[in-house]
């Protein structure tokens, strides 16, 4: 019996857990389907337009995926992890708006009798990009735009470096539950109303645009840019669940399971408690701005109302509906409903007639979301990834309705699997 | 003998009431000490000062031979520098196996990249295996710990203290829920581990107390109202009064 407990941890990870194959399958799977349905590389069935909507949705599915890490397994609920998945946007698209319109400038000036200067090309750049704000310089913080392996490690440190200093500060002041919600939304809508100005650099309310159009490759169609990014969004949130997986196994995991269900308990144990969450919390910035960087280029645009507040709480409220705690749930959360509300709210879904009141479903949605939360809270707090435990048949153990640990993170009662 | 831990001149204070009032205690390095007293006599306090859970409002605890202040240390510093405490109410981590609640508590490295790259070794898992033996558990290795009962819970926190090797064991009140059988096991366990460090307990049961044929201190009103033998203290008119005579 006591194999039974150990001799699995020597094993490689797809093997002590065959839900991280099985997950890798049926992302491959729906990878190549896509490919072959679509215009780009496939018989066309598939729009590109819809396959951008299923590479934002693989993005969104890996920035449900730090969610989970950082709130079902460690018990922090950030309300702000979407600034750090905004952020990663905003870095990746200051490089492709400055590669761009260099492009344009350099192009339109070659007409001119003397070749332009390096100072011509960089007013030019400035011109085009800022003149919605009625500026003509570079703010300071363009100082890399124009490379694009400094912009990339922007994408991570950025928001890293965020995360970090965020992260110390509350938790070394021992902040934790409701109050650190509060915080890390206070944190969003701070970051929201400065990047609505102006003169923040970025374009205030206009934000980044264009960045579906890669510099240099204009003359490829978007039906296979779309698929690219399609493909690296499909790598990276099959890496992000093996990383994940990785984290969450083995001590690691049990010590951050530890922490979200009796902190003090695991503080009594020797653990620096506040260290692994600081760790957890930076992690999943980096993870969250990867997925961002990944998604905005596939949107084509990104401006500050997409760190609004409201966005990271749509992001807990995927993972509640997937079931928190398990990583397949928090992708199974993030792709149903992002998807669903796409149809909603895409004016696709046909409204429905009561003879004295028309429902709008682009209003409703809302309104359904919000009652699905709500439902799904209440009656099944496994969420969707609890489908899973009809079939593998697994029970929770009685704990007569009380939670697993005194933390107000930790895992209810109704929550908890065998 | 030198003192492992010297607590002297605490007092702290919740909203005006003095819970612990002047407190001197010392501990050796290999001794057992019983700390006994009436219900609100501070004694879960007095474990919450050492392990830094609660900030006195004056005194000084000092620990080992370099007599370092633990005041100044956070509590998972203090459990590192060897203080092992098991809490009143049983606390184990329910959604965890009862192996990862020992491997949790096995004395090994506590920062986080050391934890991510940890992998148990054969020893480790030994480990873990004899501990559930000594505890009565090896049948529960793979189970969830909030599926045992309240007196395995006990077992299970007895087990993840002494897998944490501490040099100072602080025990509140581990027989309570527990048969006479199981209470006897724990004796055994504790007057073991006395042998080779110092061990705390405090109980309200003093056939349990006599058990453990050691020096017994009596708290009352958070400071220290009698010390010595369990005979001693028994007939003592001043902890009759308060204790024993209600
Ligand atoms: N955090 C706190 N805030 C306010 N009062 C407290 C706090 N902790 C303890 N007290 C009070 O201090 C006194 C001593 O409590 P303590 O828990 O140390 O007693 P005890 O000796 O362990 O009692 P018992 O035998 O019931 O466990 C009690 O009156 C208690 O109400
Ligand atoms: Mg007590």
């Amino acid at each position: 019996m006591t194999d039974t407990t150990f001799a699995p941890a020597r094993q490689p990870i797809v093997k002590r857990y065959p839900v991280v194959l099985v997950f890798l399958g049926c992302l491959a799977l729906f990878t190549l389907g896509v490919t072959i349905l679509s215009e780009g590389f496939g018989i066309g069935v598939i729009s590109t337009s819809f396959v951008k909507t299923l590479g934002k949705t693989l993005c969104l599915c890996l920035v449900a995926l730090a969610m989970d890490l950082v709130w079902g397994y460690c018990g922090i609920l950030s309300l702000g992890h979407m600034a750090f998945f905004g952020l990663g946007g905003y870095a990746i698209g200051m490089w492709l708006m400055y590669a761009r319109t260099e492009i344009i400038v350099v192009q339109s000036l070659s007409a001119a009798p003397l070749p332009p200067t390096a100072q011509e090309i960089s007013d030019g750049i400035a011109t085009q990009i800022f003149g919605v704000v009625g500026a003509s310089e570079f703010p300071p913080i363009w100082a890399v735009a124009h490379s694009l392996p400094l912009q990339l490690a922007a994408v991570v440190l950025v928001p890293g470096l965020l995360a970090l200093v965020f992260g110390w500060l509350a938790f070394r002041s021992r902040v934790t539950g409701v109050y650190l919600s509060i915080l890390t939304q206070a944190m969003t809508l701070a970051l929201a109303l400065y990047l609505f100005q102006n003169d923040s650099g970025l374009r205030g309310n206009n934000g980044l645009s264009g960045l579906q159009n890669l510099p240099g490759l204009g003359h490829v169609p978007q039906s296979t840019v779309s698929i690219w990014f399609f493909w690296a969004s499909a790598l990276a949130l099959g890496i992000g669940f093996l990383l994940c997986t990785w984290v969450v196994s083995g001590k690691f995991g049990s010590v951050i399971r530890a922490i979200r269900d009796d902190e003090s308990r695991v503080r009594f144990l020797g653990y620096p408690v506040e260290a692994y969450k600081l760790f957890v919390f930076t992690l999943t910035a980096v993870i969250a701005a990867i997925a961002g960087a990944l998604y905005y280029p596939q949107a084509g645009i990104i401006n500050p109302a997409e760190i609004a507040p409201i966005a990271s709480i749509y992001l807990a409220v995927w993972v509640a509906i997937g079931g928190r705690g398990r990583l397949y749930g928090a992708v199974m959360g993030a792709a149903f409903v992002s998807l669903l509300s796409t149809y909603f709210t895409g004016g696709q879904a046909p409204d429905i007639n009561l003879g004295f009141y028309t429902i709008q479903w682009v209003n409703w949605w809302t309104v359904l979301l919000g009652l699905s939360f709500v439902v799904v809270t209440l009656f099944a707090p496994k969420g969707l990834g609890g489908l899973f435990d009809l079939i593998a048949a697994r029970t929770s153990p009685n704990r007569h309705g009380a939670d697993l640990g005194p933390d107000v993170g930790a895992l209810r009662e109704k929550e908890a699997e065998k | 003998m030198s003192s492992l831990l010297e607590v002297s001149g605490v007092s702290v204070s919740f909203d005006g009431f003095k819970a612990i009032n002047n407190l001197t205690f010392q501990i050796g390095e290999a001794e057992m000490r019983a700390v006994i007293g009436p219900n609100g006599a501070g004694k879960t306090t007095f474990m919450d000062i050492v392990t830094g859970k609660t900030r006195p409002d004056e005194g000084r605890v000092l620990w080992g031979e370099k007599s370092q202040s633990l005041l100044s240390m956070s509590e998972s510093q203090i459990a590192q520098a060897g203080v092992g405490r098991k809490f009143q109410r049983p606390t184990v981590f329910e959604d965890q196996t009862v192996a990862e609640n020992l491997m949790l508590a096995l004395k090994k490295k506590r920062g986080p990249l050391a934890v991510l790259g940890f992998r148990a070794s054969r020893a480790d898992q030994d480990k873990v295996v004899e501990l559930a033996e000594e505890i009565g558990l090896s049948a529960a290795l793979d189970r969830k710990s909030g599926e045992l009962s309240h007196g395995q819970k006990q077992w299970l926190e007895i087990g993840m203290l002494l897998a944490q090797e501490p040099r100072l064991l602080l025990v509140d009140e581990p027989a309570a829920g527990m048969t006479p059988a199981e209470r006897e096991h724990t004796t055994e366990i504790l007057v073991e581990a006395a042998k080779t460090r110092a061990v705390v307990v405090v109980e309200h049961d003093m056939e349990f107390v006599r058990r453990l044929n050691c020096k017994v201190t009596v708290l009352h009103e958070g400071s220290v109202l009698a010390e010595g033998s369990i005979d001693h203290v028994t007939s003592d008119e001043a902890v009759i009064e308060v204790y024993l005579g209600r």
